[in-house]
């Protein structure tokens, strides 16, 4: 019997009987980041760290939450659990579980480069890792991400010159925050989309610091937008909200852009390669960095990459995630 | 290679062709000549001869990249491009050399000087130009091996920007780019600039293509002013004869004088010189032939006499562009085809193989629209309908031609198999298999790839993500749940398929989510399709 199994409501620790993101109903489930595939609604109890706790109330309302700091630590029925950085958005963790010396580390969804935001990833050392991996394919390697900041300051610069507003799409919890936090202030005014503006006021609310931006509201005229920079969730594009925008140059920031078809696939005039989660180095990097020898890949191209790690030598298992197996290109709001 | 990479990716930037046109007329005023012609080149589909295998190419990038040949080739099935997913596993390291000194012409001279070179030589230069290329670069380095430069330019495209460069006419431009020219030893002079017209006697002109009408026949005026002609199931062809000289010309542009010596014999009749424009056909005792048939002369380079005697080919000739080395193309449809109908008598000798495509008496739309029932029995896909007065455009114009086509044929079919799609569509299942009913079993019968939305392709990739039953390399087989309706233009026995019949250009029509996999169409209902 495993310490963490792989049940029908999710990641299961039987010897504590506690949940880490269960898609079902439970009773005690520890919450890696406020993702909502990851810190979904109707759990009795919710343990996670101080920073994702404001997070995950603005999206779940008035639940039972306990947080903790990063190298907190709590005993159920002699098993040990403790939150570490995970470095993919505000407040996100790894779950480390110790149970009579037998360690295991359950990553939530991780990078490995500081974007100056986050809590910055933390190597752990275990002897079991479930890791994500989303991006686990050779073509994924992320530029590095200042080029990337750059370049996203240098388009909104160009387009600001011809009066057109830039509507850039990124996940509203996570790739939002991390964009405005690089912005160039003096090109233009920022805007956030309603939706993205909700969320920097919770984040704000819990401590985090964000350039000056202003909410995209109805009375607004194209005029006010014609050289500024305008932060959306990615589905807000096709949605009549767009119609306010006179001319637009629409970007992307997301680690799919990594690939021509599935910018095309957007119809976006730009796509800027930018993700929150390990790239294939970096999840080799952690990988190798655990000295785990037992490797559980869950999320994205799972089946290829545990059949890459077992030729590395690693003992390596794939989980396959519920409801939508092996993930097919991730087009809600997770990344 | 600095201009093309920023044409590139310019290119592949944008969906608006106003800003395409603008980088385009940006990088023929940056551009050296030679680099100018190359583009040309590649963006009407002409490509520097393959120089190394695909095959060879994935050993060596695996090799590169550190990884095994399945992850390499797992890779590649999500990605859907050979060229970038070779781009994109190598690992960037920091350039040693300025690839800028070599421009795009430089580079293709040095793929295709690797043509005679042994396989260890092959190798060596490919990686070190890997080496010397940063990822966008050695993309489109690959590209120009592997041949494919799709980024929504087509040759209308570089004809407008052509045009617009030089400051001379689109339709000067567009029959400049026509015919058998080779990147390789023209000039951008020769090609674009020169006044004089070049004496190659086989240059072909550009088609005038027809779109496909969209509204009712009684929108387009009084019959009075039109004429319809029976829509040829062949391919589009063009018959020159220049100096005694006889070519054939096929749509795609390619020279296919040999595949077709029936037409030999014009070059030693005595008559005019001429351009004919009509449809490439097989055609026996009086009848088309279907066009599988057809298809069985299109692949070959060489025929057989047998194959001469069991597929006979006529031209059904449609319109006059030149007679006499003159070019009559603004002139009204109705005097060419005056001028045509002068000219066939002289062909029969000692058989015609070139025929007037006749055009059908009517008074009326709904007269027309009788004859038209008739289309399927005749062989033919219905009407094409022409203004009278009408002057013989450039490429694909409204107004004066349209193809009035009879209605497809359908089948309510079960998917069985997917593959990931490519290109734009890779990491989608897109590409699908569709069986019908014979008794208890499901027997496959055909493959589609288009026809549905985006949303509709990942919803049926979720689908069959959830319900793979079995897997062979890229292809899954799913529970056979999903019903689709798929359209097609023909039917014909197959001994290629386990079903037994073979369909012509089946798409997917609609999704059947109100139907179950029983109630799908059986194969006895596909047999009898055969039979009418």
């Amino acid at each position: 019997m495993s310490l963490i199994e792989s049940k029908e409501k999710g990641l299961y620790c039987k010897q504590a009987d506690v949940y880490i993101d269960p898609w079902k109903p439970v009773d005690k489930a520890i919450i890696t980041h406020g993702h909502s595939d990851h810190s979904r609604k109707g759990h009795k109890a919710y343990a996670c760290v101080h920073s994702s706790k404001a997070i995950i109330r603005h999206r779940l309302g008035p639940i039972n939450v306990t947080s903790y700091a990063y190298g907190d630590s709590f005993t159920v029925n002699g098993v040990q659990f403790s939150f570490h950085p995970a470095g993919h958005i505000i407040g996100s963790a790894q779950i480390r579980v110790e149970y009579k010396g037998e360690v295991w580390v359950i990553t939530g969804d991780y990078k490995l480069d500081d974007d100056g935001i986050s809590e910055a990833y933390e190597q752990l050392q275990c002897h079991s890792f479930i890791t994500e991996s989303t991006f686990g394919l050779p073509v994924y390697n992320w530029p590095n991400q200042n080029e990337v900041y750059d370049d996203i300051n240098n388009w909104w610069s160009e387009n600001a010159e011809e009066n057109k507003t830039s509507l850039l799409t990124a996940y509203s919890l996570g790739k939002a925050q991390r964009i405005l936090h690089h912005l160039d202030v003096d090109i233009g005014p920022i805007y956030c989309h309603g939706a993205i503006a909700n969320m920097n006021d919770a984040l704000i609310e819990a401590g985090v610091k964000l350039p000056y931006y202003e909410k995209v509201t109805p009375e607004l005229k194209p005029d006010d937008f014609k050289n500024a920079l305008v932060l959306a969730p990615p589905a807000a594009t096709g949605s009549a909200w767009m119609k306010r925008f006179k001319q637009v140059s629409i970007g992307v920031a997301s680690g799919w852009m990594a690939l021509r078809g599935a910018r095309r696939r957007r119809g976006a005039d730009r796509g800027f390669i930018l993700s929150d989660h390990a790239d294939w180095k970096g999840l080799n990097m952690a990988i190798k960095g655990t000295g785990a020898e037992n490797i559980y890949p869950t999320h994205g191209y799972t089946s290829i990459f545990s059949k890459w790690l077992v030729a590395e030598g690693y003992n390596a298992q794939p989980i396959e995630t519920a409801f939508i197996g092996e993930s097919l290109e991730v087009e809600t709001e997770t990344p | 290679m600095k201009h093309f990479t920023d044409l590139f990716v310019a290119l592949d930037q944008t969906t608006k062709t106003t800003v395409k046109v603008k980088a385009l007329v940006r990088f023929f005023q940056q551009a050296s000549d030679q680099d100018k012609v190359w583009v040309i080149a590649l963006f009407s589909h002409r490509r520097p001869r393959r120089t190394v295998t695909t095959s060879l190419l994935r050993e060596w990038a695996a090799e590169k990249a550190n990884i095994p040949l399945w992850l390499f080739e797992e890779t590649y099935h999500v990605v859907g491009d050979l060229a970038e997913t070779i781009a994109k596993v190598i690992p960037n390291e920091d350039l040693k050399v300025d690839s800028n000194a070599v421009d795009l012409s430089g580079w293709i001279a040095y793929i295709m000087a690797l043509k005679d070179e042994e396989e260890a030589i092959k190798k060596e230069r490919i990686l070190s130009a890997w080496d010397q290329l940063n990822m966008e670069e050695r993309f489109l380095f690959n590209k120009l091996i592997t041949g494919g430069f799709r980024v929504g330019v087509s040759q209308k495209l570089v004809t407008k920007a052509l045009a617009k460069f030089t400051d001379k006419e689109e339709n000067t431009i567009a029959h400049r780019l026509m015919g058998n020219w080779d990147p390789a030893d023209i000039s951008f002079e020769e090609l674009i600039l020169s006044e004089s017209v070049s004496d190659d006697l086989s240059k072909p002109y550009p088609f005038y293509l027809a779109y496909a009408l969209d509204g009712e026949p009684e929108d387009l005026g009084i019959p009075n002013d039109w004429v319809a002609e029976w829509k040829w199931d062949g391919i589009r062809g063009q018959l020159i004869r220049r100096k005694g000289e006889v070519f054939l010309w096929s749509r795609g542009e390619e020279l296919v004088t040999d595949k077709y010596p029936e037409f030999d014999y014009l070059s030693s009749i005595d008559c005019p010189d001429f351009v004919i424009d009509g449809e490439i056909l097989g055609y026996q005792d009086d009848m088309p032939l279907p066009f599988q048939q057809l298809q069985k002369r299109i692949g070959r380079k060489k025929v057989s006499k047998k194959t001469l005697a069991d597929i006979p080919v006529v031209l059904m000739a449609y319109d006059l562009l030149e007679y006499n080395g003159e070019d009559i193309r603004t002139k009204s449809y109705e005097e060419r085809r005056l001028l045509l109908k002068g000219l066939l008598p002289e062909f029969i000798f000692p058989d015609t193989k070139v025929i007037l495509s006749q055009q059908q008496d009517f008074k009326s739309w709904d007269e027309l629209a009788k004859l038209r029932e008739e289309s399927r029995e005749r062989r033919t896909e219905g009407f094409m309908l022409k203004k009278k007065n009408s002057d013989y455009k450039t490429g694909r114009k409204r107004g004066d031609w349209w193809k009035w086509k009879i209605d497809p044929m359908t089948v309510d079919a079960v998917m069985i198999y997917a593959m990931r799609g490519h290109g734009r569509r890779a990491n989608l299942y897109t590409d699908f298999t569709f069986a019908v009913w014979k008794g208890e079993e499901l027997v496959s019968f055909a493959k589609a790839y288009s026809g549905l939305t985006d949303d509709e392709f990942r919803e049926v990739s979720q689908f069959v993500k959830k319900n793979t039953i079995d897997r062979f390399g890229p292809v899954r087989a799913v529970k056979p749940e999903l019903v689709f309706e798929l359209a097609f233009e023909g039917i014909n026995e197959s001994s290629r398929h386990k079903s037994g019949i073979a369909l012509r250009f089946p798409r997917i029509k609609r999704w059947r989510k109100d139907k179950k996999a029983k109630e799908a169409d059986t194969l006895v209902y596909l047999q009898n399709l055969l039979q009418q």
